[in-house]
């Protein structure tokens, strides 16, 4: 064990000296309260320590031990439902001890030791196993089955496996390996720097379906793929993130608040435990795991947060589930990076922020994807990434939305103007891109209906048309546009408005089933077609504007899922009611004509 | 017995630099003697084996290298709590500046508290009914909601926040509430505002003041909103009241910790604030809030000005970020002689969604200001096309949505300071705002509150 002595304290960074043999990253406690801190620089014998409690009220000369080892996840049954800080500690354990503030130098296991778990093996006696087979199941929640694997790095003969009611800690299985025997518990660690293994990395090829319009129909995201959120405040980032962690088709999902506000956690705590999920039925506590570090808790804990995170989420994408990551923000994360930097005095890169941030963000990401797990049975599994990203003044040149653009697959620009109008998720539709659409196109025309992409790309033409023409309108006036021009900017008016806006506060607007999405904008473009061939015709365009059936367009979103079958038959309205006034039409130029003749 | 160091090495700025020292910790404060007797006090920024850096709050003027003596304390710098405190106005340090005498505390309270544990919050969702529309209709604050009021030089941000100080209320109820007030860098005239209005309408017997005046010391600000915050700390979750917190002006409050952190030289971010500082503010606004199983709340108000009317200003931006929403004035409005002006499309309020509606506010509330919204939005776009084109070559359409745009804000946002519209008041006039378009373009609302509410104009009932 290696010993030393503070040297100095600046805020979160500490200096020890004497610690000769310390390794990067390891975990090291400060001080005599024992306050958790990690290695992140080495000098000669002094070691610079980012510590993850508020360090006021210590000094020199205080020991400093270094544990030997990084900084790590425990894994287990009882990951799901709880709030952990940005070290995982158990922040409900934390308040039950200490009170509604958090103290210093709490110590306390993530998962809880005492609690007895039902385990039941699949594997039997005598059966050969390696790293990540799985072993056995455990009932966690309502609707996660948590499979106990094989650690990585081990692999023997079984010799012996228990079913029965288990702590973590206590023996569920024996292993014979050519050395030694291992005895096995439900519990494993994890360094959360380092991504956890997997057999083999594949593409994409499902959406994540999340029951926002904007994001499915226009700017999917891929099972297993990243994508951001950057915005200016008060855009929308968090409902955003909150919108997906309620109602996206995952199986898990892991929500890291990160250096973001109280409230807001206090806001997914409750909601989520109210909130059913459509397909389980269960609140969807049960299938979610939060970290929170607020902003007011110390800085270089939020640096830790995300990793923590995503460890979470990779041991139960190893058990074969979908998994989902929220990080809210990872500018906070960044900007952690870039205070403990300041304080090592590095030299800056980019606003400040250390040289190696994109390398960081980068990293980061490349933790999502879709995988064959490791381990028998073979199964395949997915952890897709989404965080929100706060820029200054949101300003997209900032270097943390730069790094991360160059990583990640999706963007969802943000804009206040949007918000401003209360055009909500005021997510820029000609900003925005995905670059699934390709590889999700089959899906969506195989599962959703065999047109789903001609229609998504009709409404993104006309969102675009719509864009030049709002250009020419403001020079020279909308009434000075040819009727065919003023069709295309009301279409685009209607999908802006009837389609992409949704209301995240509204029972029923606030989820859409891709089919629905589907058949709502479907409507809307069938509704294009009929009326330009009625403008080619020159039905005046006011005549077709009015016609009842807009209404049903508009109210559409409002129906109910259970009644798809009455937002289908709007387009079959929008038929009728459009040929009706055809054909009116066509009567009375051909009586204006005879009119003419007679005269 | 104290150790006394008499090595100070350098003084820079607000800062000295203490050498020689032993067992002193970290954010320790300390007691600075000067030649001539007097006590100023500093804080330990940075230690090491061999030399303490220490801030010191009531500034370095008049400090000598070879006579001061400095004695550390062992602890942080605290404010002594009684219930006495309300009524009393001190300075930005915590001394009483009333000129009554100290008051006998109770007990004393570490100025930086702690973080409060995310799984004690309680969400917010109690209306605050402050009387002015455009905060109740458009903004609502919620009790344990931060909201700041982003302002400029010039701007009467401080009528408002005395005004809401003075009507804020909850609907129904008649609770214990108390005001704490931290000033920092105010002039006189301003904090004697404040004062004046407080002991006017009666609101200073319960009220607690903190005030830094633009002279004094620059480091005593950054004291100064925790003094106020651990002021309303004790009143709300050991008193049970509710406690609204205004402080101005954080953008002074930024400067010195700009100054601070540019005398210790450390890399500067965004227009010289130094990169903690998203921390430093959140350590301040975070400390708002509610606390499950406790009466009291925490509700604050942050007033800041924003240079050169610049949102992207580092100050005014990250605040935005930790706060939950922002009350935004307009110069064009103040312009046109709206009091208040507030300009409600770029304003939000976070937390409004759970304490408005049926029970709580009123059922149409929601759409109501949603529409509200969209059309006010409309109406001000079409006043630039206006600008443009001439108003001749607007439709129909355009012109009626300039009418609402103008009627909105002459009417629903422009009251006076006097005045106090209940929340019934305020819906009913967003109803007669909107009762100038017609029914189809209120896309918004839903069709059982527009037969119930809307009354197009000229009419009797439904149309």
């Amino acid at each position: 064990m290696i010993q030393g002595k503070i040297a100095r304290v600046s805020g979160p960074l500490v200096v020890a000296k004497e610690m000769r043999g310390a390794r990067m990253f390891d975990v090291v406690r400060v001080g005599e309260r024992g306050l958790i801190g990690e290695i992140i620089g080495l000098k000669r014998d002094q070691c610079y320590i980012q510590v993850y409690e508020e360090t006021a009220g210590i000094g020199p000369l205080e020991p400093v031990v270094s544990t030997g080892q990084p900084l790590s996840a425990e894994l287990g049954p009882g990951l799901i439902g709880a709030i952990f800080d940005g070290i995982q500690r158990p922040l409900d354990v934390i308040r039950a001890q200490g009170g509604d503030y958090i103290q210093k130098g709490v110590e306390l296991p993530a998962l809880d030791p005492k609690k007895k778990w039902a385990f039941k093996p699949t594997a039997k006696k005598g059966d050969e196993v390696a790293a990540g087979d799985i072993l056995g199941e455990v009932p966690e929640s309502p609707v996660v089955v948590h499979k106990v694997m094989v650690p990585p790095g081990v692999a023997g003969t079984i010799e012996e496996i228990r079913e029965g009611q288990f702590t973590i800690e206590e023996e569920i299985c024996r292993l014979r390996t050519v050395k030694e025997t291992i005895s096995v518990s439900m519990k494993q660690k994890w360094p959360v720097r380092t991504g956890r293994p997997v057999r083999r990395r594949l593409p994409p090829k499902e959406p994540l379906v999340t029951g926002q319009r904007v994001i499915d129909t226009l700017f999917p995201i891929a099972k297993g793929g990243t994508a951001c959120v950057p915005g200016p405040f008060g855009s929308g980032k968090t409902v955003i993130q909150h919108q997906l962690a309620k109602w996206s088709n995952a199986d898990i999902i892991v929500y890291i608040g990160c250096g973001e506000r109280g409230n807001e956690m206090a806001d997914v705590l409750e909601s989520f435990a109210k909130l059913k999920d459509p397909r389980t039925k269960e609140t969807l506590m049960e299938r979610t795991v939060l970290i929170a570090n607020t902003s007011n808790m110390p800085v270089a804990a939020r640096e830790a947060s995300v990793y923590t995170g995503v460890t979470l989420a990779e041991y139960y994408r190893d058990m074969g589930y979908h998994v989902a990551v929220m990080a809210d923000s990872t500018s906070r994360w960044a900007e952690a990076l870039r205070e403990i930097s300041g304080r090592l005095e590095e030299m800056p890169g980019e606003e400040g922020y250390p040289a190696y941030l994109a390398y960081r963000i980068a990293d980061f990401y490349e933790r999502a994807g879709r995988v064959e797990c490791l381990g028998k049975p073979d199964r395949e599994a997915t952890l897709s990434i989404v965080g929100a990203v706060s820029p200054p003044g949101g300003d997209l040149s900032d270097p943390v939305v730069q790094a991360t653009l160059r990583v990640v697959k999706v963007f969802w620009g943000l804009e206040d103007r949007l918000a401003y109008m209360r055009h909500f998720p005021a997510i820029n539709w000609l900003l925005s891109y995905s670059l699934y659409l390709e590889q999700l196109a089959e899906f969506f025309a195989d599962s959703v209906h065999v047109d789903f992409n001609q229609v998504r790309t009709e409404a993104m033409r006309l969102l675009q048309l719509e864009d030049e023409l709002a250009e020419i309108a403001r020079l020279v006036g909308v009434e000075s546009l040819s009727p065919q021009d003023r069709l295309i900017m009301e279409s685009a008016r209607s999908i802006r408005e009837d389609f992409l806006h949704q209301n995240a506060f509204d029972e029923t607007d606030t989820y859409t089933s891709i089919e629905k999405q589907y058949h709502l904008l479907k409507n809307i473009i069938e509704f294009y077609r009929y009326a330009k061939e009625l403008v080619d015709q020159d039905v005046e365009l006011k005549d077709i504007t009015s016609v009842s059936v807009r209404q049903d367009i508009s109210r559409a979103k409002f129906i109910d899922e259970e009644k798809l079958g009455e937002i289908e038959a709007i387009a079959g309205r929008v038929k009728d009611e459009l040929q009706t006034l055809k054909q009116a039409k066509g009567e009375a130029r051909e009586e204006k004509a005879e009119g003419e003749e007679g005269a | 017995m104290l150790k006394e160091y008499r090595t100070v090495t350098e003084i820079s700025g607000p800062l000295l630099v203490v050498e020689k020292i032993e067992g002193v910790k970290y954010d320790e404060l300390c007691e600075i003697q000067l030649g001539d007797g007097s006590v100023r006090r500093g804080q330990v920024l940075e230690i090491s084996e061999t030399m303490a850096l220490v801030q010191v709050y009531e500034g370095t003027r008049g400090i000598d290298v070879s006579s001061a003596k400095v004695k550390f304390l062992g602890r942080g710098l605290e404010l002594p709590v009684s219930p006495d405190i309300l009524g009393r106005v001190f300075d930005g340090a915590g001394r009483p500046k009333d000129g009554a005498p100290p008051i006998i505390p109770e007990k004393k309270l570490d100025i930086n508290g702690n973080p409060l544990n995310p799984t004690s919050r309680d969400y917010p969702i109690e209306f605050i009914e402050t009387g002015i529309s455009a905060i109740d209709g458009m903004n609502t604050l919620v009790r344990g909601q931060k909201l700041p009021i982003f302002s400029g030089s010039g701007l009467p941000h401080a009528k408002i926040a005395a005004q809401v100080a003075r009507q804020a209320r909850l609907l129904g109820k008649e609770e214990k509430f108390a005001v704490s007030f931290g000033a920092m860098g105010t002039t006189f005239e301003e904090a004697d505002f404040f004062i004046t209005d407080f002991e006017k309408t009666g609101a200073i017997e319960r009220a607690v003041l903190f005030v830094n005046l633009s002279d004094d010391p620059a480091v005593e600000r950054i004291a100064t909103p925790r003094m106020a915050l651990t002021a309303a700390e004790y009143l709300a979750f050991d008193l049970d009241m509710h406690v609204l917190v205004i402080l101005m002006d954080m953008t002074v409050y930024c400067e010195a910790l700009r100054e601070v952190s540019a005398a210790r030289k450390e890399i500067p971010g965004r227009r010289g604030y130094p990169g903690y500082m998203y921390t430093d503010l959140a350590t301040v606004y975070e400390r708002a809030g509610r606390i499950k199983g406790k009466k009291g709340s925490i509700t604050l108000m942050p007033v800041l000005s924003m240079p050169e009317d610049d949102k992207t200003h580092p100050v005014p931006d990250l605040t935005g970020y930790i706060t939950e929403g922002q009350v935004i004035l307009n110069r064009e409005l103040h312009r046109k002689g709206i009091y208040p002006p507030i300009d409600v499309l770029p304003s939000l309020s976070r937390l409004k969604d759970k304490g408005i509606g049926k029970g709580k506010t009123r059922e149409d509330h929601a759409d109501v200001l949603n529409q509200l919204f969209a059309c006010y939005a409309k109406g001000r776009e079409a006043r630039e096309l206006a600008v443009i084109l001439g108003e001749a070559a607007l439709s129909e359409l355009d012109r009626l949505y300039i009418k609402f745009a103008d009627r909105f804000e002459g009417e629903f946002v422009r009251q006076s300071e006097a005045t106090r519209r209940t929340i019934q008041e305020t819906l009913d006039l967003g109803w007669k705002m909107l009762s100038i378009l017609p029914r189809k373009e209120l896309k918004r609302v839903h069709d059982n509150f527009l037969d119930k509410y809307y009354k197009p104009v000229g009419s009797t009932g439904k149309a």
